[in-house]
């Protein structure tokens, strides 16, 4: 059983880690900030949603669970309002700059 | 070999030479503030690499030097708020001095 | 091949701090001095050390980076900035700085055989008090002088900035951190987080008792919710000259300061806790030094007023 559980950990987390390589290629390769926003936050999140799912059985209690759940939400909450802010920042630059 | 603890010392002895080098040779006051953050985390973490070592007593890790470095922590960003805040002065009233101010620095100042 | 995640670590450390240094634009600075205190607190966990991680996150990295933000946003460029000193004396700042490196590599390197540690002590009378996180007893039990001294640090900075205050702004209130341009993203969050936040900084002081956590990560949180209030204009900065502000502000080392003088009546002399309610008397000292915490954290990134009071 636990050998399971621990083959469902390293797939999980090997699939997050693969999202957050892809995320960073993403941030290297893409050629305008907008498009790097967009490959950070959702390649990332979704990689950090697989780490957050493959540490779930390996959690010793609900409660710890719970927590960990806790952890990704607010990270997603975090993340998403960065990337807002940042896009509108690009944009009221963009608006004011037209010849850039 | 070179156990964990050794290996974090010797990051932070490169951060001390960083920070070090940062404080001396830049020329403007934030640059210098920044580069004086990092010296000082270097020699926090110098004081971490004592409490690893002093692992005793069913504790992981010594927990004096770590209650020190926690304060040292928060003295250094009540310090960096001190300087920040006199680096901001300075630039707003263009000299070091304690005459009241004129109108139109008042107004410049005021934002 | 244990080492491998460690090894890691300490070049994206040195690399950060590298860059951090050598980068011409002092936002890049900034930034690149705020991922240096996020991986530092990774090497805080993988050094045994969660409280110092939890401290170093959230004010070597989040307080100290939000100050630098700020008063990078309003520095003005100079002409200095893009001067740098010639050659030769980079040089020999770099030899310089070589030697004292290596100095302390060596001193690293010879570690003294047994390793000094005061843990032993620390366990001794741990059961007396109470409490389950060495580190909280270390810094509320055993060198509670240190924490008095910290707070009224504290204090003494949140004073010197507000000395900066030109005359005719005594008494008024800072300049409001609201951002350049109303983002109906950062009110969302503002309106959702604090309640979280709130709950998860007086988690984490509580908690601090027994387990890692403590007044100042707590703190730390608390301020931040203040100040993301601020920053999305949903509250403005208090004035200074506010009695209410002013008693927080020094509430947490009043408390902590009475409970030491009390010491001298039901207890050994200042700063020393009866057996019997150590645990109550700490607990009501944390809470106060809690508060106190996230209000001298929020006003020392407020910074000096800059507004006529009304």
């Amino acid at each position: 059983m636990s050998l399971v559980v621990d083959i469902f950990t390293m797939a999980a987390v090997g699939a997050g880690l693969f999202f957050f390589l892809a995320g960073t290629v993403g941030l290297l390769r893409f050629p305008d900030t907008l498009t790097r926003l967009h490959a950070l936050t959702k390649a990332d999140n979704l990689g950090f949603g697989f780490i957050v799912l493959g540490l779930l059985p390996q959690s010793p209690d609900v409660l710890t669970g719970l927590k960990l759940v806790v952890v990704w939400l607010l990270v997603q909450l975090g993340a998403a309002t960065a990337s807002q802010l940042i896009a509108q920042f690009v944009r009221s630059e963009r608006r004011h700059e037209p010849a850039a | 070999m070179i156990s964990t603890a050794t290996l974090y010392g010797l990051c932070a002895a490169g951060l001390v030479a960083i920070g070090l080098y940062g404080l001396v040779l830049h020329p403007t006051p934030l640059r210098k503030v920044i580069a004086f953050n990092l010296l000082g985390s270097g020699t926090f973490l110098l004081f971490g690499i004592a409490a690893r070592r002093g692992e005793a007593a069913g504790f992981l890790a010594d927990p004096v030097p770590q209650a020190m470095v926690i304060t040292g922590i928060v003295v250094a960003f009540a310090s960096t708020a001190l300087a920040v805040a006199l680096l901001l002065r300075l630039q707003e009233t263009g000299a070091s001095s304690i005459e009241p101010m004129s109108p139109e620095q008042q107004d410049n100042g005021a934002s | 091949m244990n080492l491998l995640p460690d090894l890691a670590l300490v070049l994206l450390i040195l690399t950060a701090a590298i860059w951090t240094v050598a980068v011409r634009d002092r936002r890049d600075a900034v930034i690149g001095f705020i991922v240096v205190g996020l991986l530092l607190s990774l090497a805080w966990m993988r050094l045994n050390a969660v409280d110092v991680a939890l401290t170093e996150a959230a004010i070597g990295g989040g307080a100290t980076g939000l100050l630098l933000l700020r008063a990078c946003a309003r520095l003005v460029p100079t002409q200095a900035e893009s001067v740098l000193p010639r050659l030769s004396m980079r040089i020999m700042t770099g030899l310089l700085c070589s030697v004292i490196a290596v100095g302390l590599a060596a001193i690293v390197l010879t570690p003294v055989e047994p390793p000094a540690t005061l843990a032993a002590e620390a366990a001794a009378n741990m059961g007396e008090l109470g409490l389950g996180n060495p580190i909280t007893v270390v810094l509320l039990a055993y060198r509670a002088l240190d924490t008095l001294l910290e707070k009224v640090v504290l204090v003494l900075a949140l004073i010197g900035v507000w000395t900066l205050t030109p005359d005719v702004f005594w008494g008024g209130a800072p300049a409001s951190l609201r951002a350049q341009q109303s983002s109906g993203a950062l009110t969302f969050l503002a309106q959702v987080l604090p309640p979280v936040g709130v709950v998860i900084g007086v988690y984490l002081i509580w908690n601090g008792a027994d387990h890692p956590g403590g007044t100042f990560q707590g703190g730390t949180v608390l301020a931040a919710m203040w100040l993301l209030v601020m920053m999305a204009n949903l509250r403005e900065p208090p004035e200074i000259r506010l009695r209410t502000l002013r008693l927080l502000v020094v509430l947490g080392p009043v408390v902590f300061l009475v409970a030491g003088f009390a010491g001298f009546w039901i207890a050994n002399g200042f700063l020393s806790y009866p057996p019997a309610f150590a645990k109550p008397i700490i607990v009501i000292v944390e809470a106060a030094l809690a508060l106190s915490i996230a209000v001298i954290l929020g006003m020392l990134v407020a910074g000096p007023a800059a507004r006529a009071p009304r």
